[in-house]
């Protein structure tokens, strides 16, 4: 089972890296906000993935198991809110995205520094 | 009245973010800007109450909801965290006060309202980061001051402000999740955030890899946040398109928070617990430290554009704060402290004159603010007053960080003498950029079609309020140099 | 079981990751995202993490999509075919990718009841829950409470973001005249079947997002998975009905007072609870049984979560959508 237990985290390292190549690579500013976004998901994956115990249940009382093993909650509790700022430096990277096409009438990185350089 | 007292380190971060709230609701002329001013000179107020309690060292501490930490989210206010509060409440205010008539010049009256209640949330943002003592937290207040500042920087009628921010969100933002991943394998390891927690159950963990990983994201996180050559590219366009009045707060502070937080995070929980971290400290940043000096130092003598002039004056500025605390030293590290104080009064003051010279000037080229100084010859004086701190001049405010400086290189034998070279030879290339901007401004004749504009009088109060500050802290150093020496104890304190 | 199926869920996930950076029509790429939300959403799920995969779902693969499709309406459709070589990033990246995996080695056995992240704090609010708090949703007792000052950060990122995007795009006031658009011309109304199903659907999503935001203390849910979907419900309205008539019905000088009135009400009653000598964000002052009082407030500052978001969620929406091209 060794391979499923450190899957996790590879799949957090791999995702990682491909949101951060289309960030660093990609000249298209919409391309580099999605990839931003992949590669804050990679990151929720690491959290939560360490938060999971085995053979636990989500972290919600019922009536019905009064002695069951509970997952981490703490993780959870700190991506919901790492979601939401995400989502908010998002929209605002987004409205950044729409005043730059207005200006200068393209969303790609290199025709922006070129219309600078005149 | 004592009852207020206890809840001071929660109003610090309350008050400016509550006003938030309202002034985005104001939409009289000049109210918004009325109550931002107030909301400031207001933190201010409970800033400098707050470091009289904590002089002499002690630490006040405070849990959010009365939940006990390591449960609960817990501030915690010390030397450090009182010096940057003064930094950062002290910059806003007057900003604030000195800019208003630059910043209405350069926006339309109906987006003020949002304009200031941005103010407000970056200077909560910046108070709640260095209050905090939950390493989650800060992420939280770190990303609040870096959503305002993007709207801060954005502000300005130049369009090349928008490509400039949205450089500085991508950055920033990658920035915060490094960060956020190490204090993910932080608490993977131990299973708390809270600062002083982890300093104590880190020394317990028996597998150091996680542990390495996390100073290594923790670091290049917050590097990226606080401008560290050669993470810095996004700093000179993002200062030199900013409004003006933006740009001398962000200048005073916005990074020197970010470095605040790495060196808190690093003495109190990576330096005491990590063999030879202390050694790879000094062996990574020290290097970086001088080519930033270097680098930000020699780019700024060939700049056209004044403003950007001084941005990359600033890259270099960084580089020697991270040059004292690389010397893990107590008299480097009071170095660095001290001259995160002393470097917010020297570039405040320079960026408040520019943003009186930009009403009078068509442009801040050095072509185009040619004898600036014969319209405003006060405006200048105080400017000439700042540039001097800047360069480090016996008497000035600057002086006091260059000289920590040095006697802390001289505790290090022959390396110490190259540093020391270091550290004189991009003093004199400050001297040679100030002197560009001084020459260009005193000396050359004014073009006729420039606008002909007198300072207001409240901007004339506050920049001359700095331009005294500097010489006073230059030669009656006592509360900074006492605050950053406190400081430098309680980081050195946590190394075994 | 549940092992093999995340498995396959995360390799679909770096499928999908892959063919997200490698398209060129940006479209197909924000389409993409959204099914890659949906895959980590169920990960989650299969992860433990119910509130979590709720507002994955809701906020990342419902709202942030469409603000990307708001955003390329204004934009451009296309990336242009960049001629620049890609050797220093592709080696930048590959590096970077072997150091965290190097990283990953001496990590603790996934699911290890005995890992140090499950000692320490997480076992006190497992414990301390039902004496202090009183609620079955351990998560919503952290977030709410425990950890509320944390969730107060929140609410203001989520305000500056909404006057960020006010403030570079306006209010979104919409300009054209009347007699350009026709009424059966107007959002969706001359296509049948969206209309009459979205029309029956609003209020449905909405009184699921009420359902969401009062029942978070007993199952998945809270302020801000309920504020999306009350956002949804508003956005698929507007989507439908026109902008001008969603302006009409909830007018943008009403949604600056959500998004300000929700995080002034989560900071009054803070300060109510310094106030009634508690520290700030001290529910159990609120009321004589200290248990009741953290219920109390947390039912407020949940409203207030809500509130705050729909407001924010709307505005940006309605700053995008009527911004003329």
């Amino acid at each position: 089972m060794a391979v499923f237990e450190l899957f996790n985290y590879w799949v957090f390292a791999i995702l990682l890296m491909i949101g951060f190549y289309a960030v660093i690579a990609k000249p298209n500013l919409i391309k580099k906000l999605i990839g931003l976004s992949l590669f804050q998901s990679a990151v929720f994956l690491l959290y939560i993935s360490m938060g999971r115990v085995e053979g636990g249940t989500a972290p919600i009382f019922s009536d019905n198991a009064e002695t069951a093993l509970f997952s981490n909650p703490l993780p959870q509790v700190l991506i919901l809110t790492a979601i939401v700022v995400g989502i908010s430096t998002l929209a605002l990277g987004l409205g950044i995205v729409v005043r730059i096409r207005e200006e200068y009438g393209s969303i790609e990185e290199n025709e922006i520094a070129e219309i600078d350089r005149r | 009245m004592n009852g207020i007292n206890a809840h001071l380190p929660a109003l610090q971060v309350v008050v400016p973010m509550l006003t938030a709230a309202f002034v985005v609701l104001l939409q009289p002329r000049g109210l918004a800007w009325a109550a931002a001013t107030a909301a400031s000179l207001m933190s201010f107020l409970i800033a400098v109450q707050l470091t009289l309690a904590v002089a002499g060292g002690a630490t006040l501490t405070y849990a959010m909801g009365s939940w006990p930490a390591p449960y609960g989210i817990a501030l915690e206010i010390d030397s450090f965290s009182a010096l940057l509060l003064l930094v950062i409440t002290g910059a806003s205010t007057l900003a604030l006060i000195g800019g208003k008539a630059s910043l209405e010049s350069q926006m339309q009256s109906d987006r003020q309202p949002y304009y200031f209640s941005a103010w407000l949330l970056a200077l909560a943002g910046l108070c709640g980061i260095v209050v905090a003592g939950d390493a989650f937290n800060i992420f939280v207040f770190m990303e609040i001051s870096s959503l305002a500042s993007y709207i801060l920087i954005a502000g300005g009628p130049d369009k090349r402000a928008l490509p400039a921010v949205f450089k500085y969100l991508i950055m920033g933002t990658i920035g915060a999740t490094f960060y956020l991943i190490g204090v993910g394998l932080i608490y993977m390891m131990t299973g708390t955030l809270n600062l002083h927690d982890m300093e104590v159950l880190i020394a317990n963990v028996s597998d150091q890899r996680p542990i390495l990983a996390a100073a290594g994201f923790i670091t290049v996180g917050l590097a990226l946040k606080a401008a560290v050559f050669p993470l810095h590219v996004w700093l000179p366009n993002a200062y030199t398109y900013a409004p003006h009045m933006a740009t001398a707060f962000l200048a005073a502070c916005a990074t020197k928070v970010s470095l605040y937080v790495l060196l808190r995070f690093d003495f109190f929980v990576f330096q005491g617990n990590l063999d030879g971290h202390a050694f790879q400290f000094t062996a990574y940043l020290m290097p970086l430290a001088i080519l930033g000096i270097v680098i930000g130092s020699a780019v700024a003598l060939f700049e056209q554009n004044v403003k950007r002039l001084f941005a990359f004056s600033s890259v270099a500025q960084i580089g020697y704060i991270m040059l004292g605390a690389s010397f893990v030293s107590i008299l480097g590290l009071t170095a660095g402290i001290v001259h995160i104080f002393n470097h917010a009064l020297a570039k405040g003051g320079i960026f408040l004159a520019l943003g009186a010279f930009a009403l009078s000037a068509k442009s801040l080229r050095i072509d185009d603010i040619a004898g600036v100084a014969k319209r405003m010859p006060w405006t200048f004086a105080a400017f000439v007053i700042a540039g001097l701190s800047l360069i480090g001049i016996p008497g000035t405010a600057g002086f006091i960080s260059k000289w920590y400086l040095i006697n802390a290189a001289l505790e290090h034998g022959s390396l110490g003498i190259a540093l020391i070279v270091v550290i004189l030879l991009s003093s004199l290339m400050a001297v040679v950029y100030v002197w560009r901007v001084v020459e260009a401004a005193a000396f050359g004749e004014p073009a006729t079609a420039a606008p002909i504009a007198k300072i207001q009088p409240a901007a004339f109060i506050a920049l001359w309020t700095v331009a005294i500050l500097n010489i006073v802290f230059g030669l009656a150093p006592d509360l900074p140099v006492s605050l950053a020496t406190d400081a430098s104890n309680i980081l050195l304190g946590h190394l075994r | 079981m549940t092992e093999i199926f995340g498995t396959f869920l995360l390799s679909l996930l770096v499928i999908t990751a892959v063919a997200i950076v490698r398209t060129k029509n940006l479209f197909v790429a924000v389409m993409l995202m959204s099914i890659a939300s949906l895959l980590i959403a169920a990960v989650f799920f299969l992860l433990d993490a119910a509130d979590v995969a709720l507002t994955e779902a809701a906020v990342g693969a419902g709202i942030s999509t469409v603000l990307f499709l708001g955003a390329l309406a204004l934009t451009f459709e296309r990336e242009r075919p960049s001629a620049t070589k890609r050797a220093l990033p592709v080696i930048v990246t590959v590096i970077a990718a072997l150091v965290v995996i190097y990283a990953t080695f001496d990590k603790p056995r996934l699911g290890d009841p005995e890992a140090p992240v499950h000692r320490h704090v997480a076992p006190w609010y497992l414990e301390k829950t039902p004496e202090y708090v009183d609620i079955p949703n351990v998560v919503t007792a952290v977030l709410g409470t425990f950890r509320g000052y944390d969730t107060l950060g929140e609410v203001f990122v989520v305000f500056t973001a909404g006057i960020g995007v006010l403030f570079l795009l306006g209010y979104g006031r919409v300009t054209r005249s009347a007699d350009e658009e026709t009424e059966i011309n107007v959002g969706l109304r001359h296509h049948l079947i969206p209309r009459t199903v979205g029309r029956l659907l609003i209020p449905f999503i909405l009184l699921f997002g009420l359902y969401v935001q009062f029942h978070g203390e007993y199952g998945p849910g809270g302020g801000f998975q309920a504020g999306a979907i009350i956002a949804a419900s508003m956005i698929l309205y507007a989507l439908l009905e026109g902008e001008r008539h969603a302006l009409d019905v909830l007018p943008q000088r009403l949604l600056l007072g959500l998004m300000a009135g929700g995080a002034i009400l989560y900071t009054g009653v803070g300060i109510l609870g310094m106030l009634l000598g508690g520290n700030f964000l001290d529910y159990s002052v609120l009321s004589d049984n200290p248990v009741a009082g953290q219920q109390l407030g947390i039912i407020l500052i949940e409203a207030g979560v809500g509130i705050t978001v729909t407001g924010t969620l709307l505005a940006i929406f309605h700053a995008f959508a009527a911004r003329e091209r």
